[in-house]
């Protein structure tokens, strides 16, 4: 057993899983406010990806510029879609609005293929490339600092949604849809709010996990992972988003690297059925009781 | 409430097809199916016995979500084990073609009630994202083992079935259409079970169901049996009429273009999947004819891909939206429309 290797590749595995945690806190801000399962989540990681690349490769914005507008153009996205596709379905039985969002997936990958082709694109390098040493492990600067970066927006989506006023609205909202209504909350609103604010998070990601791995229209593979995160955590749950990101990445980085690359998926979607076995709702998912 | 149709016994209210209309209208259809590969081209059969196909595969998949209320995303990967099996059985041991094609049906079936397992205590979308895995761990099996030929696959030779080789669209056609329509029988008289009305009821609220007696882990099993039990035999006769059998054969994007049909189709109605996969197979061919009749189409033809997978969406959505059930819907209003036409409309 060589432990620096093992220590090394549990680094480069948690760091992934910040990038996971920040896509799945993502999909949890949609399912907690709105109830509906996301699919599309990777899908619009890919759209936000490659709307950062337009600006910042095609338009020659300067990075700090193309970064925001990226995400704004991300959250006008995430308004349309859900204005469009979401709303009228409400109260719809959620297999209806999954398949939705099955759906959306499949435009937003025909959308880039369309517009950009479906070849492999490199997004122009932001991030500092000098190598970071944590003791004797070796860490790839670009996946040390997505992991900064994504570490430091989930801080700030907390912080914000613990104490702003449309953020508690949106907490109101998912432990009570009803009563937030009747104390004066737009609930309609929350969910703009919900899927706009998703939208951007997953733009974000998406933008991180494009500079690493380059972007391509198959890139809501991503997404696939993600769900895991998000089933294995509980799909209603930020903790569980945190802390599923940060697990999964970690089997992802230690099946890779001790069994192979072809095991990675394999052993994410293994961990995801014995878990489903154990405990049906997820990690930290509220267990609901179901009443006739 | 339909007027004109008044029943003497109940062998008649429980029968299958109950007006005179629909029998004829069955019989034309049954014709028109015999005549259908002596007019048709090669390319037309080669369509036909691929939604043959794909009906036979989306009714499995209408009972298991549209009847039992259980959303799977592993049809896909159910048919990959069918078309395996069925390689396989060709390949190494050259038993016959109904005997494969059983065998594959029957394999996929305990692949369904292993997947199924799970569907007692975990529910819904966490169901569906389980059935994920299916795909995912089917394919690996399918992909790293030397007897399933690797990333390479396995080409199936081709059947023989009554010292006929089935080599071309037009034979295979007499075998794949029985098959298929056979299976619809079956699925439509299911529903007139003692077992289709269990599903039904877990359907309509799994705990009702329960506690009028009915054994939900069994019947949740048994579904999902059944259903992967279309698959496999879809995948068996999918496995024969390509003849390549490889791990990509199957991907995840197939379970969901199933989804997609009997969401497109309507949900819970026999009707619903036949219509749902014949309308999403046949999709995909009318956008390229229509490609081949625009001005300047070779340019265009790189658009062809990207535009399918738009159309596949919106349908999906457009649907979903605005005729949540379906195409099934939409015939029914157009029957109900000429039922008492001229006299009602």
């Amino acid at each position: 057993m060589d432990w620096a290797y093992l220590f090394e590749i549990s680094l480069t595995g948690i760091a992934g899983g910040g990038l996971y945690a920040l896509a799945a806190l993502a999909f949890v801000m949609v399912y907690k406010a709105t109830r509906v399962v996301n699919i599309a989540i990777g899908e619009m990681l890919m759209a936000g990806a490659y709307l950062f690349f337009t600006f910042a490769s095609m338009l020659a914005l300067p990075i700090w510029l193309a970064i925001p507008a990226a995400v704004l153009g991300a959250g006008v996205l995430g308004a349309v879609i859900e204005r469009t596709m979401i709303r009228p379905l409400l109260g719809e039985p959620p297999i209806s609005v999954f398949m939705v969002t099955v759906g959306l997936a499949s435009v937003l990958v025909g959308l880039v293929e369309m517009i950009w082709t479906a070849d492999q694109r490199r997004l122009p390098d932001f991030m500092p490339t000098q190598a970071i040493m944590v003791g004797d492990a070796f860490l790839a600067p670009k996946i040390f600092w997505g992991a900064v970066i994504a570490v430091v927006f989930i801080a700030a989506v907390l912080l914000v949604f613990r104490f702003w006023r449309g953020g508690v609205a949106l907490r109101a909202t998912a432990s009570d849809q009803a009563a937030a209504y009747s104390m004066g909350i737009n609930v309609p609103r929350v969910f703009s709010l919900a899927w706009v604010v998703s939208a951007m998070l997953a733009a974000l990601s998406g933008i991180i996990v494009g500079s690493i791995g380059g972007i391509s229209s198959t890139m809501g593979v991503f997404g696939l992972s993600v769900l895991v995160v998000v089933i294995v955590g509980g799909l209603d749950s930020v903790l569980g988003a945190l802390v599923g990101g940060l697990f999964i990445g970690l089997v992802e980085a230690l099946a890779g690297a001790y069994l192979g690359g072809e095991y990675k998926l394999l052993a994410t979607f293994i961990v995801l059925v014995v878990i489903l076995m154990i405990r049906p709702y997820g990690l930290f998912g509220t267990h609901e009781i179901e009443r006739l | 409430m339909r007027i004109g149709t008044l029943k003497e016994s109940y062998i008649a209210d429980a029968a299958l097809f109950d007006s005179r209309t629909q029998k004829t209208w069955l019989g034309i259809a049954a014709v028109l199916l015999v005549l259908f590969p002596f007019v048709a081209s090669d390319y037309w059969l080669y369509l036909a016995c691929l939604v043959c196909i794909n009906v036979a595969s989306a009714t499995g998949l209408n009972i298991l979500t549209g009847y039992t209320g259980l959303v799977s995303l592993g049809q896909a990967a159910f048919m990959g084990l069918g078309a395996y099996t069925v390689a396989i059985m060709q390949l190494r041991l050259g038993t016959p073609f109904l005997l494969n094609i059983l065998a594959g049906g029957c394999v996929a079936m305990l692949g369904g009630l292993i997947v199924g397992i799970p569907s007692l205590r975990v529910k819904g979308l966490y169901l569906a994202i389980a059935t994920i895995a299916a795909s995912f761990i089917t394919h690996f099996i399918f992909a790293n083992t030397s007897f399933t030929g690797g990333t390479g696959g396995l080409t199936v030779p081709p059947a023989s079935a009554f010292g006929v080789l089935l080599d071309t669209s037009f034979r295979l056609y007499w075998v794949i259409v029985p098959v298929t329509v056979l299976m619809l029988l079956g699925a439509a008289n299911l529903f007139r079970t003692r077992v289709g009305r269990a599903f039904i009821a877990i359907r309509d609220r799994d705990i009702s169901a329960e506690v009028l007696g009915i054994p939900l882990l069994r019947y949740k099993l048994l579904s999902f049996g059944l259903s992967s039990f279309y698959a496999g035999v879809a995948g068996g006769l999918w496995a024969y009429f390509f003849r390549v059998v490889t791990p990509e054969s199957f991907p995840l994007l197939m379970s969901i273009f199933f989804l997609a049909a009997i969401i497109v189709g309507g949900m819970g109605t026999i009707l619903g999947g036949i219509l749902g996969a014949v309308f999403m197979t046949m999709v995909p061919e009318l956008l390229k004819l229509v490609f081949d009749l625009l001005p300047n189409s070779t340019e265009l033809t790189v658009f062809l891909s990207p535009v399918r997978t738009i159309i596949f969406g919106l349908l999906i959505i457009g649907f979903l939206v605005f005729e949540p059930h379906g195409l099934a819907e939409m015939w029914r209003r157009i029957r109900r429309f000429f039922h008492l036409w001229p006299f009602r409309n």
